[in-house]
């Protein structure tokens, strides 16, 4: 019989029992501050998904402006880094959704994009099947935010929202020039952001009241390269104002054909981008002067507005700061904000904190950034701006407004 | 509608397709002696658009004083082009011929893109914004001059084929490829001038059409495919059928955007292809195999 030795039998730590628990020690405290260091450990990785190449190329890449000014001012807010994986869409749907796909598989934790409606609808179905945020930048058409996802966020206004200010804008503009059109021409261009918009004003604009009626919708095609036919179908129409919904090319297309065709309308209501971009600025010199548009923007008051200029003028001079790079830099310091508070790059940790935002020290009219049940910051307010020797104004609502609108616009055949 | 509105759209329509039908001539030219269909050639065109964009950026140079010295650079581009490259494919099968050309024009878009990035770019020449007014007819200054000069070209390369001695050996080499073996004509630089004459209209066409529309890489592959549209309808390897396809093309999707919605243009210009191949499969002008 083996004899066992009274010291093993004796009350306390075995050494067998010693090495279980200094094996579970050590792998508690390898794994705990271990998890600990790894969500604080290097800059959260964020997928932006932009328009780089195609038709809304220079808008992508305008859009990428926004990126690259944030880090500095990210810094003075001491918010963490953000490690950013640029992707192109190539202003196509496929293309986006493999794009994201790509993203994620190299270690993307965030998406940010992608400017285009179409586009964005993609990632975001791409986003919320891998469980990944996606924080949307710029798209208007709201089915995207009414689908139940769990991962998608978005802190820009929907169609419906944008009409509604627009048409509130538009009525104080009008009240304060004394005057108003009693017929506009409705042209849009036939993409999804488009057809949305169109959709939109058919149901918003009653509730309004307006002074105008539509006399006639006319429909182009987003990659036209010529649009006097449109153009002359709208001058047909003898409607006094233009209201638009448009992209960068087809403005400068559009206000080339308004002049060649001898038609100055007492005003261009423009409701979404190109009319005040700097491209078109820049390409048509005095004769961009005029175009009101109505579209999100941001609130020249408010103090990180002004950071945001002074930042863009450093980095970009003489590029006047619009949409694209006010809501590219809000998605990305919607980003930034979310991974602070979450403290981990988990997924779920990273959609939970994003849904508690609640940001008041931001850039776009409204009280701030925070988002609804659905994903949507519906709190964000639209202004009027207007193109006035190479600069935009905002002259609607009255609360972030610099300059008085100019109403009847100048007649093309009447600029020095 | 007024009547004025049908005569301005009608107008614009037609000028636009004289333009298109230069574009097309150069084609048709290549098919009808070479018997090759360039896959490239809206990419040629493309490059002839920017070329046009950087003599104007850089030394304020006029694309309607530029026609002559493009269409130099585009023949020259497309003499290499056959002799270097195409040459040793006129007798292999027309798959092979295909994947080259469209190997060559992807190449080209690339390589735009890579010099010229994707942002669209255009010519503001002091006559950008004019218009005639005739009445109730208001016509675009550039469409009319380009739509002039297109006309010209054109009639300069009929006359060519017909009277100069060089355009009827050309003419002979398509019409009878051994008769023109047995007399003696140098075949093989015959269709490198081809090829560089079909380049040359084109290079031409680019430096109009650059005054109509804004450029940027991808438009190649657009106008690849409306050149084959029109010399279709026209009919392959006809002179006067790319004219009158490249009118009608462009009257088409003129009055179908007025007429019913500008956003489906282009269908109403495939329609008519449709109906071409379906009722006269040789093109309006093109003879019957």
């Amino acid at each position: 019989m083996t004899h066992i030795s009274p010291k093993h039998t004796r009350a306390g730590i075995s050494r067998r029992r010693f090495a279980a628990g200094a094996a579970a020690g050590g792998l508690l405290a390898g794994s705990a501050p271990f998890r600990i260091a790894r969500a604080q450990a290097g800059a959260l990785k964020v997928g932006v998904l932009l328009p780089r190449s195609g038709a809304q190329a220079s808008i992508g890449q305008d859009c990428q402006r926004g990126v690259e000014i944030a880090p500095a001012i990210f810094k003075e807010l001491k918010l963490p880094e953000l490690a950013i994986m640029n992707a192109d869409t190539e202003t196509n749907v496929e293309v986006a959704r493999a794009r994201a796909e790509k993203l994620i598989n190299d270690g993307a934790q965030l998406l940010v994009g992608a400017f285009d409606s179409g586009q964005s609808t993609a990632i975001a179905q791409v986003a919320e099947q891998k469980g990944i945020p996606f924080v949307i930048n710029i798209a208007a058409a709201p089915p995207i935010t009414e689908q139940g996802y769990k991962f998608v966020f978005r802190n820009f206004p929907t169609a419906p929202m944008i009409l509604s200010d627009a048409f509130a804008n538009q009525k104080e503009i009008f009240q304060a020039a004394g005057s108003a059109p009693k017929s506009v021409v409705f042209m849009y261009v036939n993409d999804t952001f488009g057809t949305s918009m169109h959709q939109g004003i058919s149901s918003v604009l009653p509730k309004f009241d307006m002074p105008y009626k539509i006399v006639e919708q006319i429909a182009y095609d987003a990659t036209a390269r010529d649009l006097s036919v449109e153009v002359a179908k709208a001058k047909a129409t003898g409607a006094e104002a233009l209201l638009m919904v448009s992209r960068l090319n087809d403005a400068i297309l559009i206000t080339r054909e308004l002049i060649k065709q001898r038609w100055s309308p007492m005003a261009v209501l423009s409701m979404g981008p190109g009319w005040y971009e700097d491209q078109y600025l820049k390409t048509l010199g005095k004769m961009s002067d005029g175009p009101l548009s109505f579209v999100p923007w941001y609130d020249p008051n408010k103090k990180m507005s002004k950071q945001l200029e002074a930042a863009l003028a450093r980095a970009y001079p003489g590029i006047n700061l619009n949409t694209n790079h006010v809501f590219t830099f809000e998605a990305l310091l919607v980003a930034a904000d979310a991974f602070k508070r979450a403290g981990s790059t988990d997924p779920k940790a990273l959609a939970d904190a994003i849904r508690a935002t609640h940001i008041t020290d931001n850039v776009s009219i409204g009280p701030g950034i925070q988002f609804n049940e659905k994903g949507q910051n519906d709190k964000l307010k639209n202004a009027a701006i207007q193109n006035r020797g190479g600069k935009l104004l905002t002259v609607a609502p009255k609360l972030a407004s610099n300059a008085q609108a100019e109403l009847p616009m100048t007649a093309y055949d009447k600029r020095a | 509608m007024a009547a004025s509105i049908y005569l301005n759209v009608a107008v614009s329509g037609l000028l636009t397709g004289l333009v298109y039908g230069l574009m097309a001539l150069g084609l048709s030219v290549i098919f009808g002696v070479v018997r090759v269909v360039n896959f490239a050639h809206g990419e040629m065109m493309t490059v002839a658009m920017y070329l046009a964009i950087v003599a104007f950026n850089a030394f304020g140079l006029d694309p309607l004083v530029m026609v002559v010295p493009l269409a130099g650079v585009l023949f020259a581009l497309g003499y290499a082009l056959q002799a270097g490259i195409i040459n040793p494919f006129i007798n292999r099968p027309e798959h092979s011929q295909f994947i080259l050309l469209v190997a060559v024009a992807l190449i080209i878009v690339n390589l735009l893109l890579i010099v010229f990035g994707p942002d669209a770019r255009n010519v503001q020449t002091s006559y950008s914004f004019d218009s005639f007014a005739l009445g109730a007819l208001i016509v675009d200054a550039t469409k009319v001059y380009a739509a002039g000069v297109s006309v010209l070209i054109a009639a300069a390369l009929f006359a060519f084929f017909r009277f100069a001695p060089l355009g009827k050996a050309i003419r002979a080499c398509a019409d009878n490829y051994t008769g023109a073996l047995v007399v003696g004509l140098d075949i093989k630089r015959l269709y490198a001038l081809t090829f560089g004459i079909g380049a040359a209209c084109v290079g031409a066409a680019g430096a109009m059409l650059v005054l109509l529309i804004d450029v940027t890489p991808a438009l190649g592959p657009a106008y690849t495919l409306l050149a084959f549209i029109i010399v279709i309808t026209g009919g392959l390897g006809s002179m006067p059928g790319a004219l009158l396809g490249g009118v009608l093309i462009g009257l088409t999707e003129a009055l179908a955007g007025l007429l019913f919605t500008p956003s489906a243009k282009s269908m109403f210009s495939f329609g008519l292809l449709v109906l071409v191949l379906l009722f006269r499969p040789q093109g309006l002008l093109g003879k019957r195999a």
